[in-house]
């Protein structure tokens, strides 16, 4: 528990949109931290909040949205910083990847253009020495014949390899922590399997931390040691990965667990599936997100808002029917009743 | 469960579909796009065929060939006994009623200047033009209490509903008709994960009501595991394998399938296991490798894969008396 | 058992009625951001008043439009007389005749603009919709129309057919659709793609519905944008063709031909340009703002 071991902590974070219906709350109360090295996977649906989070510590919300709260990446708050301190950051020592490479690829700009205007800028070096740099990383990204690739246009790779490309481009100047939002969602199951097995290297390669934003689990239970998961804009469940897919304490994160289809497991019942529909974060229910779809419901879940437990060091859930939850064990859950 | 009965509803015969595209920028020359290129199968009543594969496999191609959304450039649609190749748009019109599709975006499928009631009734509508207003109102509510929509939002519009519902509303304009065939073209990879289930459980159950068959598009192998009775397995618009369900996931004959298999994500950080990665990526299918198409990324390629393409060969009988049936020259090397 | 009771009862209250809800149209959505801009209300505000007041020119004003008063010949405005305006070289009352001015403006850019509507959104949504040759055809057909010169279309037809009021309208009519065609033919190819247009196909819906119910529907919000932005168009152009002498005949008139009349005598008598001129240039305004809310309200990328 060496604090300096931390690179990220957040605390108490809070991310508002104005819109012509009002405000509406992406994400509420957020606390986390990450450790030097580690991975942690976020999983949430869509509107779950949990891209906003980091949309907010990159700077990178829309104009209408405000964030309170503390993030304190290297010993730095980097919430609310000035635009030019925070361009000394985001890009150099945080690096966020995206789900669709071509949005964040300029497609009129050759990829060596692209790639060695960050280390002249951010590096100081010279033309020569940053197309060097960017051969070298886009080879350690896997891509064959880097020399000659490195002066093609985005749109004349192909999907996995733009998303590679992407990953040079955020690798560039070796970041501490890379946020990786939705990589593979829109790639194929095989160039995912690619793009996985090359993060994970990577991870190991240069010692970096890694943040996954995903729905899918079994991206997670691959990639990560820790996992958040989101529901509403808030964190439900945080713990390692080991614990949290054996022993899912939120019944959130249960039903998320059993409602996923598997390709090992028994395929002859029906999936578990979550009553009703997400959640509108427009029109939150009252008291706790994941009421209106819990069996274990009560009238104080109607009411209330519930706070983070914590279950051991390491875990944590916000639920008000936690012990009733434990006490019907995962496995032995009855099927919903829907 | 997997009781079929042997008159085929759907036989698809030697199916091609090739577009003509220009490459080139200034000096543009016309090639072929093989999107798909020899597909057979059979879909029988009450069962559920799974075509799978990755994005450019010509998978969706496929599902809109076969209901003649689109006209195929050789092989034979047999429809009920029925060659319907070469239908024009009003020799289609009457059979349309036994055949029906479900779409990827739910919301983009749904029209949004109608209510919900207006989308869900136009089959009806337009295939029993002499129904009372009143006649059609009730269907469309006993329709939406089916699929598990609340029959008094007939009057709201589809802007109004999440993606979960948007799906319920595309299945049950698909249903209103009562088809024999839906073919459902991703019908859950645009939803959250946990309406996905609700949304698959939905169309098990409307099968086993009605006696459905599907013809069930997908990327996801997880989810055609639980959804289908067979899978076939596409490569660059050619069938790799195709198989009962059970089958194809307990013993994969095909390198292709196999890393498939393997490249999925199991959520269970115990079963972190070295995947069979496959290299490079999908070639494009304006220049697909000669012989066989997979050879490019496969492990066991060899001069005979680059020079012949092969043949599906029947692995024998399956559980449900279907052949498994692969197209690899290696399958008898894979086997030891 | 129980918590699923439950829970069917939070869904069923999540709307309380248990009666049929109706719901809110995409058109209904744009008309409350419509009525939020407030640019846009102002200008429907101001336009209803000069439609108004065109139509009941001859109840505003004690002075009929064509009669000359001998006495007050470019009067400025005389309150006395009630010649708010003025009065014309010919003695007229300037007021009621910028008011029927008024009603042949408005009338040539509506009419115009409603025949350029129903050729264009028809031909366009045709030839998007069919595609191919049909398409190829059509929209040749439409070039070829496009590179006749337009002032000596017009000036033949006022040859052949001498001025004429209508004659105008047909000519503007005539050649406002070609732009309206193309944009609703681009409009229809983008829409045509859509899922719901392809599912409609699937049920067997004819070609000619799938057109009016799906495909028409669907780009009527860039239509009507354009639409408010084509009135003003064809009215300048009338007030052009006016001021060439091309226009309505006298002792009709038009904004066009009193702000060339107006022109002419600017430095002596200047109310008789700044009355009509800045008649047109309100409207003109108006219809261009509210073009501009409608786009914002119609846009659906604002969702």
């Amino acid at each position: 528990m060496n604090e300096n071991n931390i690179i990220l902590e957040v605390k108490n974070l809070n991310t508002r949109f104005d819109t012509p219906d009002g405000e509406v709350s992406a994400a509420s109360e957020i606390n986390f931290s990450l450790k030097k090295g580690e991975s942690l996977g976020v999983v949430g649906e869509s509107g779950s909040g949990k891209t906003q989070i980091f949309m907010a510590l990159m700077g990178l919300l829309a104009k209408n949205g405000k964030t309170t709260g503390e993030a304190i990446f290297k010993g730095q708050n980097i919430l609310g910083l000035p635009v030019a301190q925070l361009n000394k950051v985001r890009g150099v020592s945080l690096s966020m990847i995206f789900q669709d490479p071509m949005t964040s690829l300029n497609p009129y700009l050759k990829v060596s253009r692209q790639m060695t205007e960050v280390l002249i800028e951010h590096q100081g070096m010279n033309k020569k020495a940053a197309l060097e740099k960017s051969i070298d990383m886009l080879e350690l990204v896997g891509i064959p014949e880097a020399r000659k690739r490195v002066h093609m246009y985005p749109h004349e790779f192909s999907g996995g390899m733009r998303q590679r490309v992407m990953i040079a481009i955020a690798l560039l100047c070796e970041p501490d922590l890379l946020i990786a939002d939705e990589p593979t969602t829109a790639l194929d199951v095989t160039i995912q399997a690619q793009i996985l097995d090359l993060l994970q290297d990577l991870k190991e390669k240069l010692g970096m931390s890694i943040v996954m934003i995903t729905h899918d689990l079994g991206v997670i239970a691959n990639m990560c040691d820790h996992v958040m998961v989101m529901y509403g804009g808030r964190v439900v469940e945080t713990g390692s990965v080991s614990s949290l897919f054996t022993d899912a304490r939120h019944p959130y994160t249960q039903g998320l667990l059993k409602s996923m289809p598997r390709i090992d497991g028994n395929h002859n019942e029906d999936l578990y599936a979550i009553p009703g529909q997400p959640p509108n974060l427009q029109a939150l229910p009252k008291g706790c997100a994941f009421q209106p779809r819990c069996q274990y419901a009560t009238e104080r879940c109607h009411q209330e808002q519930p706070t983070t437990t914590y279950i051991d060091e390491n875990r944590t859930a916000s639920c008000h029917q936690l012990s009733a939850v434990t006490a019907s064990h995962p496995m032995n859950v009855v099927e919903g009743a829907l | 469960m997997n009781t079929v009965e042997k008159a085929p509803i759907l036989t698809v015969d030697n199916l091609k579909v090739h577009f003509p595209v220009d490459v080139g920028t200034i000096f543009t020359r016309k090639k072929t796009l093989k999107a798909v290129d020899g597909v057979s199968f059979q879909l029988y009543e009450g069962e559920t065929l799974a075509v799978v594969g990755e994005s450019g496999c010509g998978k969706s191609t496929l599902g809109r060939a076969v209901l003649q959304l689109l006209h195929n450039t050789d092989g034979q649609v047999v429809w009920m006994g029925q060659n319907i190749t070469g239908n024009s748009v009003k020799e289609m019109r009457p059979l349309r009623k036994d055949m029906q599709i479900i779409f990827q975006d739910p919301l983009a499928s749904l029209d949004p200047r109608m209510t919900i009631g207006e989308i869900i009734a136009e089959p009806l509508v337009t295939h029993h033009p002499e129904l009372s207003k009143d006649a059609v109102k009730d269907r469309v509510r006993e329709m939406m209490d089916i699929v598990g929509l609340l029959p008094r939002m007939i009057n709201r519009y589809p802007h109004e509903f999440s993606g979960g519902q948007c799906q319920r509303i595309g299945i049950a304009r698909a249903m209103i008709l009562q088809p024999k065939v839906i073919v459902c073209d991703e019908p859950v990879s645009a939803l959250d994960v946990s309406i996905q289930a609700q949304i698959i459980n939905l169309l098990g159950e409307l099968q086993k009501k009605f006696g459905l068959s599907l013809l069930f598009i997908s990327h996801d192998l997880s989810i055609v595991r639980h959804i289908s009775h067979r899978v076939m397995v596409l490569y660059l618009g050619n069938v790799m394998e195709i198989a009962d369900k059970d089958d194809l996931y307990n013993s994969p004959q095909h390198p292709y399938t196999q890393a498939l298999i393997s490249a999925v994500p199991v959520p269970d950080p115990e079963a972190r296991k070295k995947r069979v990665v496959l290299k490079g990526d999908l070639p494009s299918p304006i220049n697909p490798p000669s012989g066989c198409v997979f050879r490019t990324r496969c492990l066991y390629a060899d001069e005979q894969c680059a020079q012949t393409k092969p043949e599906l060969i029947n692995m024998g009988h399956s559980t449900s008396g279907e052949n498994h049936q692969v197209s690899c020259h290696k399958v008898s090397v894979l086997d030891q | 058992m129980s918590n699923a009771l439950n829970m069917n009862d939070k869904l069923a209250s999540f709307n309380d009625d248990s009666a049929e809800v109706a719901g809110r149209s995409l058109w209904q959505d744009a008309r409350i951001r419509l009525m939020r801009n407030k640019a846009a209300v102002v200008s429907m505000v101001i336009l209803s008043i000069i439609t108004l007041m065109a139509i009941l020119a001859p109840w505003l004003s004690a002075h009929p439009f064509d009669e000359v008063y001998w006495d007050f010949i470019q009067v400025p405005p005389n309150f006395a007389e009630g010649f708010w305006f003025g009065t014309d070289e010919n003695g007229r009352d300037l007021f009621v005749r910028t008011l029927y001015g008024a009603r042949v403006s408005l009338m040539v850019g509506l009419v115009a603009t409603t025949v350029s509507l129903v050729i264009g959104v028809v031909y366009g949504a045709v030839a998007g919709y069919m595609g191919g040759r049909v398409d190829n055809l059509m929209m040749r057909f439409v070039d070829i129309l496009y590179s006749l010169p337009f002032m000596f279309f017009v000036i033949i037809l006022m040859v052949i057919f001498g001025r004429n009021i209508y004659l105008i309208f047909v000519a503007l009519g005539a050649v406002e659709w070609l732009t309206m065609a193309r944009i609703v033919r681009g409009q229809t190819l983008a829409v045509k793609k859509k899922e719901f247009v392809e599912a409609a196909h699937a049920s067997g819906v004819s070609t000619t519905k799938i057109i009016f119910r799906h495909i028409i529907p669907n780009i009527l919000g860039p239509v009507i944008v354009y639409m408010t932005l084509t009135i003003p168009q064809v009215i300048l152009t009338e007030s052009f063709l006016s001021f060439l002498g091309l226009g309505v005949q006298e002792p009709l008139t038009s904004w066009g031909v009193l702000i060339s009349e107006g022109s002419k005598v600017m430095e002596s008598a200047p109310w008789m340009l700044a009355f009509p001129a800045t008649f047109l240039a309100l409207t003109l305004f108006c219809f261009n703002f509210i073009g501009d809310g409608l786009r914002d309200a119609l846009d659906p990328k604002d969702r």
